[in-house]
């Protein structure tokens, strides 16, 4: 609980800050509107921003369990052959080097503005990440591990199941960490480039009409959505694997 | 039991492989029978770690055969368990998941193989230590579950590739002693590789002397020491002759 104490110290003197900076500088609303006035309009429009943070929530949900099923087996695919890493990696590097904001509106046309788009642009965002942590995590299990398990006659699917992807669980998390913050992204990407919920709809559609303390109030949604859900990943990752986290921070 | 006849082990070189070949091991021919502990002995690079992979069926053989009761040796033989240098448990698995971790790549596990396992611990002195992670312990007791986990398999050759050769002289000592009384009377056929002429003169029945580049077997020595042997025979003059002659063959051959 101590721990807590100095971040929040901080969050709340930058608000008060915030607050109190905007008045004394006489800054217009409409340029930086302060946190009372955020938060009066979030309040006030209520009902409409909770059914767009839904929706976004709904987006990155859907993209990034679509990462996570395309990721792994992905990873042990590459891991498990270098003629097929040969092959896989440029069409990742190509992927990734696209930009996926140029690639959006593309796919919104090409499929229509429904939910598909948007989970394929979360998903293009965030799981090259994963990938590669994933396959590090593979790559790196110890070959004196893997000739021991080969000496106990261990199959090759017993080999991946039982040694390598339980050595992978810490880099397969630092992945799943980066690729649900990520997925928040690439949800509002897909949400400015066509759409008609989300908070990054919001966002647009509020500043088209100078709603800037609904626009920040959406930001800041987004903000906590991200942190929230970074620390689902994180304690999901402490109660199922509690010895990853050990294996980490080694001790003597 | 063992037979291995002209055992010869090439790396690399083969489909234009870079740097070219590397002739591991050249012409081996050794017999081991049955209940018998033999060492292999040799400089490093002399392919004593590649024999023992060979036997396992970790590696295939480049030439010559590997036989085990007379069949050729294809893949890791199921009658072989094998004790590495390292201890190399599994990270995240409790001593006790470690030991019984080759029972259960077979199926389920019953509660006689976790009796079992239990008795070999506490038999090396690791009763109350199952629930622990491998981190927890020290190298000694760490090596010492990795023998468990050979035993536990019930082999009837335990294949060990310096398994002391990590731990400090003391446990060194107290293992060493620790392996033969599991050993005696079990009948198991024990190939065991090290670096240590005194450590492989006090366990084995045979002591193989490899030389090295090409690894190749210099000499075969027999123990006659009585068993159960103690550290108190190293001052015996038996024992000293065989481990001068050891001395002789190992340096003459790298000073060659």
């Amino acid at each position: 609980m101590r721990a807590a104490v100095p971040p929040v110290l901080s969050i709340v003197v930058l608000l008060l800050a915030w607050e109190y900076g905007t008045a004394a500088f006489h800054v217009p609303a409409f340029l930086l509107p302060p946190p009372s006035a955020v938060w009066s309009a979030v309040v006030g429009a209520w009902p409409t921003v909770l059914r767009h943070s839904w929706a976004t929530l709904a987006t990155v949900l859907m993209g990034f369990a679509a990462s996570v099923a395309i990721s792994l087996p992905l990873a042990v695919v590459i891991a498990g052959s270098r003629p097929v890493a040969a092959a896989v990696y440029p069409l990742l590097v190509i992927t990734q080097s696209v930009p996926k904001v140029a690639l959006a509106p593309i796919l919104i046309v090409a499929l229509g503005a429904t939910a598909l788009p948007r989970i394929i642009v979360t998903v293009l965002v965030a799981f090259f990440p994963l990938v590669v942590s994933s396959v590090a995590g593979l790559m790196a299990t110890p070959p004196e591990l893997m000739e021991m398990a080969r000496s106990c006659r261990a199959t090759r699917w017993q080999q991946l199941f039982r040694i390598q992807l339980p050595f992978a669980v810490p880099f397969v998390f630092a992945g799943l960490k980066v690729a649900v913050a990520l997925c928040v992204v690439g949800a509002v990407v897909a949400e400015f480039v066509g759409a008609d919920e989300g908070l990054g709809y919001l966002i647009q559609t509020s500043m088209a009409f100078f709603k800037v303390g609904l626009a920040f109030g959406a930001v800041v949604i987004l903000a906590a959505l991200g942190i929230g859900l970074f620390g689902v990943v994180a304690v999901a990752e402490r109660v199922l694997f509690p010895w990853a986290i050990r294996l980490e921070t080694p001790t003597v | 039991m063992i037979a291995l006849e002209g055992v010869g082990k090439i790396f690399g070189g083969r489909g234009g492989g870079r740097g070219g070949a590397v002739e591991a091991l050249r012409d081996v021919t050794l017999h081991v029978g049955a209940g018998e502990f033999v060492s292999l002995i040799g400089p490093s690079g002399c392919g004593k770690s590649t024999l023992l992979r060979l036997v396992n069926g970790l590696l295939p053989v480049s030439s010559g055969r590997v036989l085990v009761d007379g069949a050729a040796v294809r893949g890791a033989h199921p009658d072989m368990a094998m004790v590495f240098q390292a201890p190399v448990l599994l990270p995240w698995a409790t001593v006790l998941a470690n030991v019984l971790f080759p029972l259960t790549l077979k199926g389920r596990t019953g509660a006689a193989d976790e009796e079992r396992a239990r008795g070999l611990l506490g038999k090396v002195g690791l009763a109350g230590f199952e629930g622990r992670l491998p981190r927890e312990l020290s190298g000694g007791m760490q090596q010492r579950v990795a023998i468990c986990r050979a035993l536990v398999q019930r082999p009837r050759v335990l294949l060990m590739d310096e398994p002391f050769g990590a731990l400090d002289a003391l446990t060194r000592e107290e293992l060493s002693l620790e392996l033969l009384d599991i050993w005696a009377g079990t009948g198991m056929t024990v190939l065991f590789v090290t670096h240590s002429i005194a450590e492989a003169v006090l366990l084995s029945d045979r002591v193989v002397a490899l030389a090295a580049r090409p690894g190749r077997v210099a000499d075969v020595v027999d123990i006659p020491l009585p068993r159960p042997r103690s550290f108190g025979q190293e001052a015996w003059p038996a024992f000293q002759e065989r481990a001068q002659h050891l001395r002789g063959l190992l340096f003459q051959r790298v000073a060659a």
